[in-house]
């Protein structure tokens, strides 16, 4: 593989892995904090509701 | 009797005789690493090591370096084997509240534009003509990660590793000089005028525990080469998190950490001979290692200027420059420029959050390298 290609392919699949995987990483974790609310903020929102 | 007493004092004298003119000039170089460290208080635990380690390794004659040499013993135990890197790693867990990237998860994505310079400096490398595994040893200067450095250098091309880690720690201690003009330049005074929403969102004691968890089977599994880097964080981190080994996490943040960074520090100053040291090369890679922290501080504020037009001007673009590892120096690079242009604009929260989201990036962007090297059958 010539250093053109080599070059190439870092940039493009290195810099657009370590976007897509820290996009992902920031999805879960999102979700994470919807399914796991913090929990004074749960126990407001039953206080609220009851 | 006196060819007798004139061998016995050549041995005394045998150390100047052999001295040659690289190794003094390395002896000035550990002697200017020990001036910043001790005089400019520039990451003094580490400058005061490596410069010392610089001036042992370039006396003639005393073989540290060489086999079963005191600083060859302490360099294959911990940086050809690639603990020391990651024990501190799992020290820079145990100290860091990842809570302010939790709050705000799109400051993920600041993290991730802030390692943009390893990719951008790594393709300039290769033009100036290094070899492909040396090149990814500078580009990984940009992830502004001194740990992250070493283990990526030591393990594809150790001949680079003290020009290298040099330019890693002392381009993160020179932080505050080098992003201002940069973060000037990428925006206009209206954009870093721009008031941030204040007010904590609260982060779950359950989702602070699972982060660790998530993010080292995630991470591992997209990029498994890199999982030593990203295990040791997270263990650190998970550690910190569950509050019930306390004593581990205290090990790891100071005992653990202390010895680890002396050996380290010191083996990174043998590694900078005279002979080895002083090429051309070497100057050309403090010079790119500075373009990549420069690169990866005009990405993030690039990526901010995109946020802050997604969001209808609610980001301040001036926190994509905290997207870098450097942590917490460049959250409060960007609150101090913040408040430069704007008195009730108090960006610290959000930007340590981008800049906590830096240190998981600079370690997955080491990852994902790794992996993209792996599967192009290069390592």
């Amino acid at each position: 593989m010539d250093k053109y290609t080599f070059g190439l392919t870092m940039l493009v699949v290195g810099m657009g892995g370590t976007l897509l995987t820290l996009g992902l990483m920031s999805v879960i974790m999102s979700i994470l904090k919807k399914i796991f609310p913090h929990r004074e903020e749960a126990k407001d929102k039953k206080a609220g509701n009851a | 009797m006196i060819e007798s007493f004139l061998s016995g004092f050549s041995g005394l004298v045998a150390g100047f005789l052999n001295l040659q003119w690289p190794s003094v000039v390395m002896m000035v170089v550990g002697g200017g690493l020990l001036y910043l460290g001790i005089r400019k208080d520039i990451e003094p635990l580490l400058l005061v090591p490596i410069g010392f380690g610089c001036i042992l390794v370039n006396i003639p004659l005393a073989g540290l370096m060489e086999p079963h040499g005191f600083l060859r013993t302490i360099y294959d135990f911990g940086i050809m084997t690639e603990i020391f890197p990651l024990l501190i790693f799992v020290g820079i867990g145990a100290m860091t509240d990842f809570g302010p990237v939790l709050e705000n998860p799109v400051t993920f994505l600041l993290g991730a534009a802030g390692q943009f310079g390893i990719f951008i400096t790594l393709v300039i490398a290769l033009a100036l003509g290094f070899k492909e595994l040396e090149a990814v040893s500078i580009g990984i200067i940009g992830a502004c990660d001194g740990p992250t450095a070493i283990y990526v250098t030591s393990k594809f091309a150790p001949h680079l590793l003290g020009a290298v880690s040099v330019a890693a720690y002392s381009y993160m201690s020179l932080v505050p000089i080098i992003q201002p003009p940069i973060m000037k330049m990428l925006t206009t005074e209206k954009e870093r005028a721009t008031v941030m929403k204040t007010g904590r969102k609260p982060v779950s004691k359950t989702t602070k525990l699972l982060f660790p968890l998530v993010i080292t089977i995630v991470g591992g599994l997209i990029a498994p080469m890199g999982l030593p880097l990203l295990g040791t964080i997270m263990l650190g981190n998970l550690m910190r998190e569950s509050g019930v080994v306390e004593r581990l996490t205290r090990a790891s943040q100071n005992e653990i950490a202390n010895v680890v960074t002396l050996l380290l520090g010191i083996s990174i100053g043998a590694t900078m001979e005279g002979r080895i040291f002083l090429q051309p090369q070497t100057l050309i890679i403090l010079a790119l290692g500075f373009l990549a922290i420069c690169l990866d501080t005009a990405c993030g504020v690039l990526l901010g200027k995109v946020l802050y037009v997604f969001t209808k001007g609610r980001i301040n673009p001036l926190i994509g420059a905290a997207g870098i590892s450097a942590f917490p120096m460049s959250a409060r690079v960007v609150m101090k420029e913040g408040q430069k242009y704007n008195k009730k604009s108090y960006l610290l929260m959000h930007a340590m959050g981008a800049n906590a989201g830096g240190q998981i990036g600079s370690v997955i962007a080491a990852a994902v390298m790794l992996s993209v090297l792996k599967g192009m059958g290069i390592i």
